[in-house]
């Protein structure tokens, strides 16, 4: 119980961040888009049902939507990474030991390369859809490939630092 | 039968990823055709509450930026108002647009209806404004929204008591505009391109007009939702289009759209009457070219 309390503070928190604060930041650079929410998805537990996982990123990505008048747009690269995750997670994990002994994935339960690779890999996903989605609607190829590699600079940058401050007890 | 069944338990989670994906898409192209979300009205309203929470505690910090800009709009009104005009010779005709009755057969075309920010964005490619007034109070799309420094954008969608507004730093956002100065009146559209919140684009402007830096741009004529001569920004770099004849016009916003708290919606009495005209002019005009 606690623990699903737990995963929706996080929810709104996150959700709050991104309509309230990231999406008002005033731009670096044209190319530049702070992206943090999607962390939501990477950080729920192991155990989750893939089905459940798949809802739950596609009703998160929505209720995004929904604040910034976008519908659809950050539903479609969500519920993208919500079906890609198991994959990655059975690739690089150590699969009986860990899930065991931890809940959800972090640089302790899983190590320091596979997790970067975890999180370097669903980033660069969800902002090459999410890109390529505003790309059909407008702007140049040119534009589509800055934009990723500039947005997933940042949100890898702001990951970093949002893993330095909250140290998350992960173990069961 | 029992085959697409056990197909189905097999691949059920790529058939439900691709079926959620199916129904983003098709949101995102219905919102892009019709601003209309699905159960957007409702949405709207819980959105629209939670906005309107979160705003009340920030506001606080741009009191002072608000209460500056309500002042100096107050006190260009008060200098339009009719009786600070004395006429002294009857050669002059004094001519105020701002009267509301009068003798002379003139009639009210605009009601400029007040309104809250409570929901904002400048980060993203496409930004709408959240406004605390809907079609309860009568806000209808396509109304114009203006600043207290210069027009914000357009009422896209409604719903009870809350309307959203395509902010004028949306990739999609198309304002008619002029030159305030200069006889010749050329209307051409302000765009954004996504770059700089301070920052809009208006291109395909001919080399035979004369443009300087500071130039101040206006709305038009031509769009029936804002009256003409209302504030957009003024010119702030001229770039030389390199194939055609023509300049590009960086303007800069005489709008801060981070700060933005007052605003006022513009209800054009006879919008219904231009814009269906115009609908309808369009439609004679396709059916005959393809006969």
């Amino acid at each position: 119980m606690s623990n699903i309390l737990k995963h929706i503070i996080r929810l709104i928190l996150f959700l709050f961040i991104q309509v309230y604060v990231l999406s008002n930041v005033p731009l670096l650079h044209q190319y530049i888009t702070p992206y943090l929410y999607f962390l939501f998805l990477l950080w729920l537990p192991f155990s989750i049902n893939r089905w459940h996982l798949l809802l739950v990123g596609f009703s998160f990505g929505m209720l995004l939507d929904y604040f910034l008048h976008t519908p659809g747009l950050h539903a479609a690269p969500c519920t993208l990474i919500a079906y890609l995750r198991p994959f990655l997670l059975n690739l690089f994990m150590a699969k009986d030991s860990t899930e065991q002994s931890f809940s959800e994935p972090s640089v302790r339960s899983m190590g320091w390369s596979p997790y970067s690779f975890y999180i370097v890999i669903l980033t660069f996903l969800h902002h090459t859809y999410l890109i390529f989605i505003e790309w059909m609607q407008f702007g140049s190829f040119g534009y589509f490939l800055l934009k990723v590699i500039a947005t997933t600079l940042t949100s890898l940058i702001m990951i970093f630092i949002a893993e330095m401050l909250f140290s998350r007890k992960t173990k069961k | 039968m029992r085959n697409i069944f056990l197909f189905i338990r097999q691949y059920f989670n790529l058939i439900s990823f691709l079926i959620l994906q199916i129904i983003c898409i098709v949101s995102i192209a219905k919102f892009s055709k019709t601003h209309e979300a699905f159960f957007s009205t409702k949405a709207n309203e819980v959105t629209g509450v939670i906005n309107s929470r979160y705003n009340g505690i920030t506001k606080y910090f741009y009191l002072s930026k608000v209460n500056q800009d309500l002042a100096i709009e107050n006190n260009r009104l008060k200098n339009l108002l009719q009786t600070n005009i004395v006429v002294s010779d009857s050669t002059i005709i004094t001519r105020v647009d701002t009267l509301i009755k009068d003798t002379l057969n003139r009639f009210r075309k605009y009601t400029f209806l007040p309104a809250v920010v409570v929901g904002n964005t400048v980060s993203l490619e496409s930004n709408f404004i959240t406004l605390e007034r809907g079609s309860k109070q009568g806000v209808k799309p396509e109304m114009g929204v203006v600043g207290p420094n210069g027009i914000i954008g357009k009422v896209v969608s409604v719903s009870d008591n809350y309307s959203v507004v395509m902010s004028l730093l949306n990739r999609n956002s198309k304002v008619s505009a002029m030159f305030k100065k200069g006889k010749e009146q050329y209307a051409e559209n302000v765009e954004w391109d996504g770059a700089s919140p301070d920052y809009l684009i208006m291109r395909k402007i001919s080399k035979a007009v004369d443009v300087k830096k500071g130039d101040t741009i206006v709305t038009s004529r031509y769009s029936p939702s804002f009256p003409s001569l209302l504030m957009i920004g003024t010119v702030d770099k001229i770039e030389k289009d390199d194939e055609e004849n023509t300049y590009s016009l960086k303007i800069k916003t005489s709008t801060n759209f981070r700060t933005i708290q007052h605003v006022n919606i513009i209800v054009n009495h006879y919008f219904t009457e231009q814009h269906q005209l115009d609908l309808l002019t369009r439609k004679q005009h396709y059916n005959l070219g393809n006969e």
